[in-house]
């Protein structure tokens, strides 16, 4: 079932919240250096999906499978490290720290990953600039707008050279412009670093920046174009 | 924008100004539904500003009953304590009363007791005592029957051989754990040492308070109640952004900034009544159970604990207007627009100029007051005024200095960063908890330092070697013929090693003698042959005879010899009595050398066999003995005690090795024992409320972190840089104020700084401080790090 | 829109007159543009030499003849094959793809699985485009964004759409 040469993959997953089920039967894959927008309507279970494949949320049955490795077998401290090491995190909002400066925020990931402070700094500032944003490296979060804390984040999600980044509705609080803006820097990044995206979005014109999308409705996950 | 909006004068439209009321009413009645209503949330935040304030209330209450409790106990102390004009005894009457003090000690607790002897058919009874009680019967308090009844009281109850007949009132009774004990005796006299008493409650007025005590007082209480405010001042400000939330929401329905305010204020001012409520409620609570807690030794009864009224008054109108002007304050730093909440960053730092003058003031009016001897009079508003304008400004610096470290921490472990970035950002919530805890433990070290000194004065003034004596013995009751066998039985005691005693009376030289000269004297030992070998080399000696004993130091023995010659008349006693007791020297008296006794001591001047005195009965004779003990022996000060009381249920009995103390600076003392570390868990409260708060507000990003991969222990570490970083801070101003302060209360008052690490236990505590809130703290962080956090429906 | 895969689908249910065809059609899609009997009966005829359709039976109660159309096994099949192509995703889809939501719930076809492989089709088309507008220049990049507009609005009609099949089921098919 499981597509082969996939980077992450995740097979029949099913998780219940209480007693409403969030993810029932879902199935997902991503190749390496693919943008793969997951779509579908409010409380169809798409973050539930994104959260399992991140291993951040273990599901109640199915397997993840990351690079060869059981995800969902893996004890909390390995997701954890797995999840500082190869994979990168964009969220709507209220994901960076409001009193570290963008360059510390951007470098975050790195420094808990153990790299030391200055070169975490330096290649946080590359990231930054290659978002254009790197005027903003003194500025706390507070003090820039929407897009430019977004662009932010996203070069904070890339700063670690992940394998995997998961966006949670990226440009769900910005304007068109900004949006597009974003995503098309994302996308690029990602191109260029051959890194896989699992994007959760309901904007199509978003969801137009992957190669491929899957529709999640009632907790199932649906690849047109491998079924079709 | 909203800048402008302030300060537009007044609306177009002129309203009258019973119109303005009427809206400031509106608004203010607007505040306290919301708060009395408003939902879950809205009660949340009302019942945590409630207990908040309602915990700093009671601690003000009982603050405020201070001061009766202490006159409710000072009063029933006069009412049992017996006139003490020491030369004048009343005559023997059918109502008085012959009494011997037999107070003693008992594992460190005191032990009151007196031995009472009715001289008629209707002795005066002491208040809290039914009945007079019969010899070989005592009257106990309740404390006191409870220890004799417990395991612990077994060494005790063999000094008190007395039946228990009844109980002592409370009237009779200074506090719940008043050990008092009043025996019955027929065989007391006054050659005893017995005194005659004719009635209770003649003690006249208790002392004033010593002006040194007076400041100390002032800074106890400064000491405590400063915190105790700032811990006020955090709960009103419990859930504040929600309340801006909610403030933000009617904005947007056209409310204005100024009405935005005035319902804050009645927010506040219902929790804070509510507070006051509850306050009252805790107070009449805790103090049913004053009779069942002792703190450190202090106990008081339910009934003393009775708020002075004004300071009850103060408390009901500075609580709810604190609670007011600080919501008022905080909102200041918040700009409520209509479509949410501005934090208005400080764009300009705390400065220093206006803070930096308090604590220098008060050094200047310390300065000014300059030092005080012990032999002028004190005045001690100038040092208490100096004293709490130090503390108050070390409250003061702390924001400031937390604020200007803080600003230059760069760098370091992620941990680190995050919380020092967050104190950049924010360290107004800190430093306030902080604030509390410098004044606190500033003002505590001063004052231990100035009761190490005070305590250490006393120490050198008596001189006493402790090495050689342990404890030192006199009665009146023991004479010259049973001196040896005392000796013997406190020798055989368990656990001494050496004693000494004897049988002496001051001897002088009769004659006139001016005021400006001085009389001769010396001492006159009365005791056995065996006694007085082994005080002076005495060859041959039998019942009758009599020395004069010289001391190695030439002067001193020239100066026994003007008192002792031989031949001559010796003045024996008293010199100021009224018929001094003459006896003559005999001449055939040998001089011999004195010899150092066990404990290395002489005994200098005329010594006596008891037939030498003949049927002279020699008043003012006392017996004086140094024990030594072996210190490793468990309870050898209470076989010791026993001993004694066998041998004279009068003997006093002194321990060198404590340390003596003014009864009343211990009192202080101990209040400021039981204060601090009541403020520290106050404050420790404050700092978690803060703490927790804060995560909950951050819950999307700590989610956020977790998604990361952020470990646990990075934010747990985060989390306690964030309270340790503040608190160091304090605790370094704190120990450096407190040394300051404590040093120049030191000097002023001409004593000399025995002590100066008395701040560990303060950095102790302070360390357990932070331990406390991290520990409390990370079960919800962790909690809070799950995913549920990243829902965004 | 194809009226003759229309038509064919209304026969899917049962044999009909023209003239009942065309009143069906004209109660169900025609609100605005209601057919002429002419353009039924040419349809019909064009559909009768496909072999699509036969006629069932010649009924003439006192009035001019009435021929009554049956759909083949033929028929039937260029109607799934219709309903299961997307449309090519442009401006302006609504009315196609609005008859054929309603043909597949009256001839019991599954009109989720329609829509969404008309979402996938757009969101090719919206790739493709968002691709021309990466590379192109800014005139490329406002024309595109025109057409992705549209096609986004397409893509919203079509989810809510999905979202409304069983309130619209009842109302087709009662």
């Amino acid at each position: 079932m499981i597509p082969e040469a996939s980077l992450l993959a995740a097979h029949d997953l099913r998780k219940t919240y209480g007693s409403t089920p969030a993810l029932d039967g879902a199935s997902f894959s991503v190749h390496p250096g693919e943008v793969v927008a997951v779509m579908g309507p409010s409380g169809s279970g798409k973050s539930t999906l994104l959260h399992c494949l991140a291993g951040i949320i273990t599901p109640d049955s199915g397997t993840i499978t990351y690079a060869g490795r059981e995800l969902s077998a893996m004890p909390d401290a390995e997701r954890s490290a797995l999840r500082r090491s190869d994979f990168g995190f964009v969220f709507q909002f209220g994901q960076l720290v409001p009193e570290l400066t963008c360059l510390e925020n951007v470098a975050l990931p790195l420094r808990l990953d153990g790299v030391k402070r200055k070169a975490a700094e330096r290649t946080a500032r590359e990231w930054m600039e290659r978002l254009e944003v790197d005027g903003l490296g003194a500025q706390r979060p507070g003090e820039v707008s929407g897009g430019q804390g977004q662009r932010v984040a996203v070069a904070r999600a890339l700063a670690g050279s992940p394998k995997v980044i998961f966006a949670d509705e990226p440009t769900g609080a910005l304007d068109s412009l900004n949006g597009e803006r974003v995503m098309e820097l994302l996308t690029q990044a990602a191109r260029t670093t051959n890194a896989a995206v699992v994007l959760v979005t309901h904007e199509a014109r978003v969801a137009a920046y992957s190669d491929r999308d899957v529709t999640v409705r009632d907790g199932r996950a649906r690849d047109l174009e491998h079924s079709a | 924008m909203n800048l402008l909006d302030e300060k537009r004068p007044a609306p177009p439209s002129h309203p009258s100004p019973s119109a303005r009321t009427t809206t400031a009413l509106r608004d203010l009645g607007l505040g306290i539904r919301f708060a009395a209503a408003g939902g879950r949330e809205g009660w949340t935040r009302t019942l945590l500003t409630a207990i908040g304030v309602g915990l700093g209330v009671t601690l003000l209450l009982l603050a405020s009953s201070i001061p009766h409790m202490l006159d409710a106990r000072s009063a029933r102390s006069a009412a049992r304590s017996v006139s003490d004009t020491s030369g004048i005894q009343p005559p023997a009457s059918g109502t008085t009363v012959l009494r011997l003090d037999t107070s003693s000690d008992y594992r460190g607790q005191e032990i009151d007791g007196y031995l009472m002897r009715a001289e008629g058919a209707n002795p005066v009874l002491p208040p809290g005592v039914g009945r007079f009680p019969a010899p070989g019967e005592m009257v106990v308090s309740p404390a006191l029957r409870e220890l004799l009844d417990s395991p612990d009281g077994e060494l005790l109850r063999e000094r008190l051989p007395y039946e228990i007949t009844g109980t002592i009132d409370d009237a009779g009774l200074r506090a719940p754990n008043d050990l008092l004990y009043y025996a019955g005796s027929d065989t007391l006299t006054r050659d005893q040492g017995a005194r005659r008493v004719s009635d209770y409650g003649r003690a006249g007025k208790s002392e004033p308070l010593q002006p040194v005590l007076v400041v100390l007082l002032v800074m106890v209480c400064v000491v405590l109640l400063i915190p105790v405010g700032i811990f006020i001042a955090t709960a009103v400000r419990f859930g504040g952004d929600r309340r801006d939330r909610r403030l933000a929401a009617l904005r947007l329905v056209g409310v204005d900034i100024r009405s935005t305010r005035r319902i804050a204020a009645g927010e506040a001012l219902f929790g804070s009544l509510l507070g006051l409520l509850a306050g009252a409620g805790f107070f009449l609570i805790a103090r049913q159970f004053a009779d069942l807690v002792e703190i450190r030794g202090i106990m008081a009864f339910p009934g003393d604990l009775v708020p002075a009224p004004w300071l009850a008054a103060l408390v009901v109108v500075a609580v709810p207007l604190t609670a007011v002007l600080v919501t008022l304050g905080a909102m200041r730093s918040v700009v409520i627009e209509p479509l949410g909440v501005v934090r208005r960053g400080r764009e300009r730092g705390r400065r220093l100029w206006w803070r930096l003058p308090v604590p220098l003031l008060g050094l200047g009016v310390l300065g000014l007051t300059g030092r005080v001897t012990e032999t002028e009079p004190v005045e001690p508003y100038p040092i208490a005024l100096g004293a709490v304008l130090v503390l108050v400004g070390l409250a003061l610096l702390l924001p400031w200095l937390v604020e200007a470290c803080v600003n230059r921490l760069r760098g370091g472990p992620v941990p680190w960063q995050l919380a020092t970035r967050r104190l950049q950002l924010d360290s107004g919530a800190a430093s306030r908890a902080v604030s509390g805890v410098t004044v606190a433990v500033a003002g505590a070290i001063a004052l231990q330092m100035l009761f190490a000194a005070t305590s250490a004065d006393f120490e050198r003034a008596t001189g006493l070697d402790t090495s050689k004596a342990q404890f030192e013995a006199s009665s009146v009751n023991i004479t010259g013929e049973n001196a040896a066998a005392a000796v013997a039985k406190l020798r055989a005691t368990s656990g001494v090693e050496a004693v000494t005693g004897s049988v002496t009376v001051d001897a002088s030289r009769p004659g006139d003698y001016g005021s400006d000269d001085v009389r001769p004297s010396t001492t006159l030992t009365i005791g056995t042959c065996d006694t007085l070998r082994e005080l002076a080399r005495i060859g041959a000696c039998a019942d009758g005879d009599t020395f004069v004993a010289h001391p190695t130091d030439q002067e001193s023995a020239k100066w026994v010899d003007k008192t002792a010659r031989k031949g001559g008349s010796v003045q024996v006693g008293e010199t100021s009595g009224t018929a001094p007791l003459l006896w003559t020297l005999p001449a055939d008296s040998p001089t011999v050398q004195v010899r150092p006794d066990e404990l290395g001591g002489e005994h200098e001047g005329i010594m006596a066999t008891p037939g030498a005195m003949g049927t002279v009965t020699v008043r003012g004779a006392t017996f004086q003995a140094l024990i030594r003990v072996d210190e490793t022996v468990p309870d050898v000060a209470e076989y010791v005690r026993n001993t004694a009381a066998r041998l004279d249920p009068g003997m006093e009995l002194f321990a060198w090795e404590e340390i003596e103390q003014d009864r009343q600076y211990a009192d202080i003392r101990t209040g400021l024992m039981v204060g601090a570390t009541l403020v520290l868990l106050v404050i420790a409260a404050s700092m978690l409320v803060s703490q927790l708060e804060q995560l909950r507000e951050r819950r999307r990003l700590l989610s956020a972190l977790a998604a990361f991969g952020t470990r646990r222990a990075t934010l747990g570490w985060s989390v306690l840089w964030q309270t340790a970083v503040p608190v160091t801070l304090g605790l370094t101003v704190a120990v450096a104020g407190g040394l300051g302060l404590g040093w120049t209360l030191t000097w002023m008052i001409s004593k000399s700084v025995a002590d100066w690490w008395v701040f560990w236990p303060m950095l102790g505590a302070g360390g357990t401080l932070i331990m406390l809130v991290t520990l409390v703290s990370l079960p919800p962080l962790w909690r809070l790090m799950r995913q549920d956090g990243l829902r965004t429906e | 829109m194809s009226i003759a895969h229309t038509l064919l689908g209304l026969l899917e249910s049962g044999p009909r007159h023209g003239y009942d065809l065309k009143r069906t059609f004209d109660e169900k899609f025609g609100q605005d543009r209601p057919l002429h009997y002419g353009q039924v009966y040419s349809t019909m005829s064009r559909l009768l030499k496909n072999g699509l359709v036969q006629v069932d039976g010649v009924e003439s109660e006192g009035g001019p003849e009435r021929k009554r159309y049956a759909i083949t096994d033929a028929g039937i099949t260029d109607v799934s094959q219709w309903l299961a192509q997307p449309e090519k995703p442009e401006p302006y889809l609504q009315s196609t793809l609005y008859t054929k939501v309603v043909l597949a719930l009256l001839t019991d076809r599954s009109a989720a699985g329609l829509l969404d492989t008309q979402r996938s089709a757009h969101l090719r088309m919206m790739r493709i485009l968002t691709d021309r507008k990466r590379q192109g220049d800014l005139a490329d990049q406002l024309i595109c964004d025109h057409a992705l507009f549209h096609l986004e609005a397409d893509l919203r009609w079509l989810e809510l759409t999905a979202a409304r099949l069983d309130q619209l089921a009842k109302v087709v098919a009662p």
